[in-house]
């Protein structure tokens, strides 16, 4: 079964990933629309992370077609392209299970990392800039009201001038989604952004993400194990086991599937009528 | 009872006697296999040939002083209560030098920078120390531009002596073939040297860590090997000579009608040429600092920096990684061509004999011992590293071994460099240093 979805920002098909005798993905499609907040969900190692590398293009798929479609009708193959232009040119962003900041650098200058293209284009590829021309300045600016802006989103404002690897590990997480935003991206991908944050910060999360779908209309991908981030924020949830997909629908589809719950209960095949029967035995009473 | 409280030894402070015994009989060992085969033999050169002294007392008294040491140590430093630091003196030391430098740190910088300015002019100053400013300054040049490879973008080069000698054959070269001047070749040796950091970069790209580090080195030795090699072009071994001195805007430094002297309407002096030099790599030297300073606040240098903190979030950001790498490379390598071919016209002759692997090596340590990526550390390593070796050049052949046992007392007091800290390239309030600790080596450490 395939979710039926509208305007696709991002289109998987047939996606396949080999490494040596293991198939981590097989043959799995699926749409992750415009400004839809997507999940995809799984047991672990089910293959979540690989789709992810496919999708920003650090591996190269075996087989398949990924496409990202931006509103004017531009179309961008991110199979065939080097992963720094994903973000660059087809303007899908993303995030890493393990937070990878620039530890060293403050809060700020990672957000200006995050801008880079477009500053180098502004100081003309650094000519411009070492002899100080106007334009760079101005650009300079704008770059740092958008790196404000995001600051004050993820409430970093106080911490602007702080090294990053100083923050604590929910801001840093944070600053990371924060960063990604800075490319402007259209899809945003987060790989477990819930990891170790406390309820309080897993419920602001929750808020940021919603604020980027409908403030910056911007789609927004995650692999996430979080059930109160998956159930409560999303609007379309695909499930992975063993690299295929076994459900692909609505939050409220996926509570009531029965292949899901077997996945993640570990039930033998032929027991799964069995498991359904008294889920519905259990939601009558 | 306040007399009875303070006889007797303090509660907690006691020796381990058989811990200590066993610690000095292993000091005394060492001590022996050391001093043993260095002190109590000595070949003097006799009728007939070598006769061997035997000094055995000699050795004695020195494993007897090393041994004696280490248990004062044992006695008044290492059996201080539990609780308390065992070093508890390097630390306040520690604490005291961050203070200063806090204090001096501000107004370091521009008050080396009027020293330099008014240092040939300065009454003790004669051709001997400047000769040696203008060594050390080509080095704090050298620093700088290593500092751009190494420190801000991590990337370990072992062999960025190949870019000082292709800056100085560059303009070697173009004087004896073509008859260009020093201002001429100055920038075409620059560029000829970027060139050479791209042709490196490229196949370093993929490379990480130790192997990063290894091919730099090679491809120092290769360009070493070629110029000793290519005899009809570069002279081999003999090297090139009779390199065209730089002239002041036209003018020569000559005793001729037309001279510098002359010009001025000054007494002809040699030294008028050395203050110049001195001047010159100044230029060059703080013309680096100022390149340098001003790319890390573009986005270039932040980059640089973003790529030795985290190679794959840089590309996770649409930075093309083999970009930033080979600008770096090449930049480098460009400031190293410059200070190259003033090095050529400073000496009127080169070899292939100037630039062997002790330079980067050298040169690694002004920047590794500098702090990485900090531009005053580079002129105070520069200074001690330099200028250290020539106050020791009495100490002859112990020279090598205070130099060593320096460089491993220093890094271990501060194995983050003299200047550790991180100073950020931008800031919406406050500018906080960022400190070492936090701050990515990058490739290669």
């Amino acid at each position: 079964m395939t979710h039926h979805v509208d305007d696709p920002v991002l289109t998987v098909e047939h996606l396949n990933m080999r490494f040596g005798g293991l198939l981590a993905v097989d043959d799995l499609s699926f749409d992750v629309g415009r400004s839809d907040i997507t999940a995809l969900i799984g047991p672990n190692g089910a293959g979540k992370t690989t789709v992810f590398n496919c999708i920003t293009g650090f591996y190269k798929p075996t087989e398949g077609r990924i496409t990202a479609l931006h509103e004017g009708g531009a179309k961008f193959l991110l199979e065939r392209m080097d992963d720094f232009k994903i973000p660059k040119v087809a303007k899908v962003a993303r995030t890493f299970q393990n937070i990878r900041l620039f530890g060293g650098m403050t809060v700020l200058e990672n957000l200006m990392v995050g801008q880079h293209n477009p500053l180098m284009l502004a100081s003309n590829y650094t000519f411009g800039g070492i002899f100080g021309l106007s334009g760079y300045k101005k650009a300079e600016k704008v770059a740092v009201e958008l790196a404000k802006y995001w600051m004050e989103q993820t409430g970093l404002t106080a911490r602007a001038d702080d090294a990053a690897g100083d923050l604590p590990y929910g801001e840093q997480r944070k600053l990371e989604i924060a960063r990604a935003m800075c490319t402007k991206p259209k899809l945003l991908c987060l790989d477990e952004p819930a990891a170790g944050l406390n309820p309080r910060e897993s419920d602001e999360l929750n808020k940021l993400l919603l604020f980027i779908r409908k403030e910056r209309d911007t789609g927004v991908l995650l692999i996430e194990h979080d059930m109160n981030v998956v159930m409560g924020i999303s609007d379309h949830i695909i499930v992975l086991d063993y690299g295929k997909k076994i459900a692909d629908g609505t939050p409220e589809e996926i509570r009531n599937d029965a292949s899901v719950i077997a996945a993640y209960l570990g039930v033998a095949d032929d027991e799964v009528e069995e498991v359904e029967h008294e889920i519905e035995e259990g939601a009558s009473s | 009872m306040t007399d009875t409280a303070n006889s007797g030894p303090q509660p907690g402070r006691h020796l381990d006697i058989p811990k200590v015994t066993k610690d000095l009989i292993v000091t005394a060992l060492i001590a022996t296999a050391i001093f043993g085969s260095t002190i109590a033999f000595r070949t003097v050169s006799a009728a007939g040939g070598l006769r061997l002294e035997v000094r055995y007392d000699v050795a004695f008294y020195v494993i007897a002083a090393v041994v004696v040491g280490r248990l004062l140590l044992w006695l008044f430093f290492w059996s201080k209560p539990a609780g308390t630091s065992a070093v508890e003196m390097p630390t306040s030391i520690k604490s005291g030098v961050a203070k200063i430098s806090a204090k001096v740190g501000k107004g370091f910088a521009p008050t080396m920078l009027i020293f330099a300015l008014v240092f040939p002019f300065l009454p003790f100053t004669d051709r001997y120390l400047l000769d040696l400013s203008i060594l050390i300054l080509t080095y704090v040049m050298l620093g700088w531009g290593l500092n751009i490879v190494v420190g801000l973008a991590g990337l370990l080069d072992l062999g960025y002596v190949a870019f000082y000698a292709i800056g100085a054959y560059s303009y070697a070269l173009l004087a004896q073939y073509f008859g260009f001047s020093f201002w001429m070749c100055l920038p075409l040796a620059g560029i000829l040297a970027a060139f050479w950091g791209i042709i490196l970069g490229f196949p370093v790209l993929r490379l990480r860590g130790d192997y990063l580090a290894i091919v730099t080195l090679a491809f120092g030795e290769i360009i070493r090997i070629v110029l000793l090699n290519w005899y009809q072009f570069t002279g081999g071994p003999d090297g090139l000579s009779g390199i065209p001195r730089p002239s002041f805007f036209g003018l020569e430094f000559t005793r001729r009608e037309g001279g510098f002297a002359d010009f001025f309407g000054l007494d002809y002096s040699s030294i008028h040429r050395i203050v110049f030099m001195y001047f010159l790599i100044l230029a060059l030297a703080l013309l680096t600092n100022f390149v340098t300073n001003r790319l890390r606040r573009l986005p270039i240098g932040r980059a640089w920096e973003a790529l030795r903190e985290d190679e794959i979030a840089c590309r996770s950001l649409g930075l093309n990684t083999t970009s930033v790498k080979l600008t770096a490379f090449a930049i480098g390598g460009m400031f190293a061509g410059f200070a190259g071919s003033f090095f050529a016209t400073r000496q009127g002759f080169i070899s292939p004999e100037s630039f062997t692997f002790i330079e980067s090596a050298l040169i690694l340590a002004i920047v590794v011992l500098g702090g990485m990526g900090s531009q005053v550390g580079v002129v105070i390593a520069s200074i001690a590293m330099i200028g250290g070796f020539e106050i020791f050049r009495e100490a002859e052949q112990f020279r090598m071994l205070i130099f060593g046992l320096a460089m491993v007392v220093i890094m271990i007091w501060r194995p983050r460099g003299l200047i550790s800290t991180r100073i950020p390239s931008i800031f919406l309030k406050e500018k906080k240093a960022v400190s070492a600790d936090m701050v990515a080596q990058g490739e290669g450490h």
